[in-house]
């Protein structure tokens, strides 16, 4: 134990006179950590942003066979019945369309969810708060923005007049959904939705609040028995785990993928870092052994300069992506409602974990062989010196 | 004089691919405590491969080598390199001194292995540069040094742990005339003050003056002997 914990530090004190070819392995690996924790960041931001829109007993009510809003439609009758229903605390009807507006960092324009409804909508979303001017007057042209639609598109100051689908309308208000997808959408009254995008008196969906969460299926069983109904109910968990799922796993898998074609090279980098590292070092290697210093400590320390390299990799790499993306907000088209949703990177510490735990796994694939190496070279081979 | 160091046919051979190299043939060779053997011959002829197996850095294809009681064939990796720790000092021709450490950190080095204190390492490592005459060097590293100073210290290091025997290979074949002049009367010093036994290879006829025993080498054989 002694002699491994002073050849450690014998190999350490060295490793000052590296620093070059050292950091190789640190940036190599470093970049690894970054790409494979900052893809996943994506991963989780994403879904966090799905799953935090849904509340336990709230479900959504789309027309029977659709699995989208931007699809769906719901009629006042079906609305009115479904309100009326025993178990059914609180109904939101709502209409949903997508308009143009122009993005802040392109220019172009993009689709931004429209949401129309009454004061119930409110009801049913108690985690929604105005965070600045005031919510929109029922029958007028006013428009509340979530904080993240006013980040991402243009003119939605409190004050301004936004066109869109040949109709006009003033910001009066921002609002916050503690980080949810409603932060990337513009919400609007609905009977001035109704007027302006021509939709009559229907809605495209309902929210609804349950009494007890489990009571779904027993409501779709009697709306599906009600022959003046063709809606189903799903909770909000259920409607946004389905959207976001695949989004999700697609982004892990191409993360992996990335993270695992760099790991390959940065491995190759160790290993060629730490063989020259210990290579450069043969003579010296061979006459500690000569003196009577066992070869398992020389594997030991060489193991431990490559770990510590790559651990500071890890660090360097998980704690780049921290600074940068943590909290970091993008935006993906949503391929199934055709809108985007901004959602924030989420650097957590379980990621940086596994980051550091890559790092760590390629420092011993990078050291190891080399220190096995050079500990079984024949000590008159090696202080020849060839 | 009691005799420290037995070779009994003693033979090496390497194999490089399908070659074989007969490196030593049929070696037997007889030291005694406190004797300094200059080991000379041409390059080539397996000097360095003899005195690596006396000083137990390799073991040979067939015969025995006892040095101090022991037979060299018994021990292998962890125990022969507890035995070299305890019998043998190396000096080598380039030094092979840790660039990173001190004069007086790399003559301790062979203490780290012992269960000495920090502070009786530090006493012993110093007595072992008094000895070599470099005390006011103790703080410089190797690269501030010159070559023979270099080369007392890696003596020192030889020393420092009290061993019986130090093997020299080419000790000053990469040194001029006066400084392995110099090293030479140290080594000279140290067998005769100091009661060590000693075996030098080199190139050096001048240190057959030194030596008390000339022993050469031709084709991995020992040819004749000079008192
Ligand atoms: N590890 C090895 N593998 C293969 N051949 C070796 C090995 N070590 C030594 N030899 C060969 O054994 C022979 C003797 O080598 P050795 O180093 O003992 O010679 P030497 O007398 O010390 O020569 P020099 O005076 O040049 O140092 C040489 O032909 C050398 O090439
Ligand atoms: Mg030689």
């Amino acid at each position: 134990m002694g002699q491994t914990l002073e050849i450690t530090l014998l190999n350490l004190r060295n490793l000052s006179s590296r620093l070059g070819s050292s950091s190789v392995i640190v940036v190599g690996i470093a970049g690894v950590v970054a790409v494979l924790v900052g893809l996943l960041s994506m991963a989780v931001g994403f879904e966090a942003a799905l799953t935090s829109t849904s509340m336990e007993n709230r479900a959504i009510v789309l027309r029977g066979g659709s699995n989208n809003e931007l699809s769906s439609a719901i009629s006042i009758e079906e609305f009115n019945i479904l309100s009326g229903m025993a178990g059914i605390e609180a109904a939101s009807a709502e209409l949903y369309v997508v308009a143009d507006v122009p993005k802040k960092a392109t220019g172009k324009p993009a689709n931004l969810i429209v949401r129309g409804m009454r004061e119930e909508g409110f009801v049913v979303r108690p985690e929604v708060e105005i965070v600045a001017g005031r919510i929109f007057q029922p029958g007028k042209g006013e428009l509340i923005a979530g904080i993240k639609a006013v980040d991402q598109f243009q003119g939605l100051d409190i004050g301004s007049k936004v066109d869109f689908r040949e109709s006009g309308w003033t910001v009066v208000g921002h609002f916050q959904s503690q980080g949810s997808a409603y932060e990337s959408e513009i919400w609007v009254d609905l009977a001035v939705a109704q007027a302006n995008f021509r939709r009559g008196g229907s809605a495209s969906s309902a929210r609804v609040l349950l009494e007890d969460p489990h009571a779904v299926e027993l409501l779709n069983a009697t709306i599906s028995e009600d022959p003046r109904m063709d809606v189903s109910l799903q909770t909000e968990a259920e409607f946004y785990a389905g959207q976001s799922a695949s989004r999700a796993a697609l982004i892990n898998t191409f993360g992996y993928m990335v993270a695992v074609i760099m790991a390959v090279g940065a491995v190759f980098a160790a290993l060629n870092t730490m063989y020259t590292a210990v290579s450069a070092r043969t003579v010296e290697i061979a006459t500690l052994r000569a003196l009577g210093f066992g070869g398992l400590p020389v594997v030991v320390s060489v193991l431990i300069e490559s770990l510590l390299l790559a651990a500071l990799g890890g660090l360097l790499g998980g704690g780049l992506v921290y600074a940068i993306f943590d909290g970091y907000t993008a935006s993906t088209l949503n391929s199934a409602s055709f809108s985007q949703i901004a959602f924030d990177f989420a650097v957590t510490p379980e990621l940086l974990q596994l980051g550091i735990t890559w790092a760590l796994l390629l420092g011993l694939v990078g050291g190891l062989f080399p220190a096995v190496r050079a500990a079984r070279l024949p000590i008159t081979t090696a202080l020849r010196g060839e | 004089m009691a005799q420290l160091v037995e070779c009994r046919e003693v033979s090496k051979q390497y194999t490089r691919g399908k070659e074989t190299l007969d490196v030593l043939s049929g070696i037997n060779l007889s030291i005694e405590k406190g004797d300094f053997l200059a080991l000379m011959g041409p390059s080539g002829s397996g000097k360095t491969t003899l005195l690596n197996l006396i000083g137990g850095l390799d073991h040979p294809s067939s015969g025995d080598i006892i040095n101090g009681g022991a037979n060299l064939n018994d021990l292998s990796g962890r125990a022969l390199a507890k035995w070299r720790s305890e019998n043998i000092g190396f000096v080598f021709q380039f030094y092979n001194l840790l660039p990173v450490l001190t004069a007086q950190r790399n003559v301790e080095l062979p203490l780290l292995l012992t269960r000495l204190s920090r502070t009786q390492r530090q006493k012993n490592a110093a007595t072992a540069l008094e000895i070599v005459g470099l005390t006011d060097r103790a703080r410089h590293r190797p690269g501030e040094l010159s070559g023979g100073q270099q080369q007392r210290v890696a003596i020192a290091r030889a020393l420092v742990a009290d061993p019986e025997l130090l093997v020299c290979d080419e000790p000053t074949g990469d040194l001029d005339r006066d400084t392995a002049d110099q090293i030479l009367n140290l080594l000279e010093l140290l067998n005769r003050d100091h009661g060590k036994t000693i075996i030098i290879v080199t190139h050096d006829p001048k240190a057959a003056d030194h030596a008390k025993h000339v022993l050469y080498m031709d084709k991995g054989e020992l040819l004749a002997t000079t008192t």
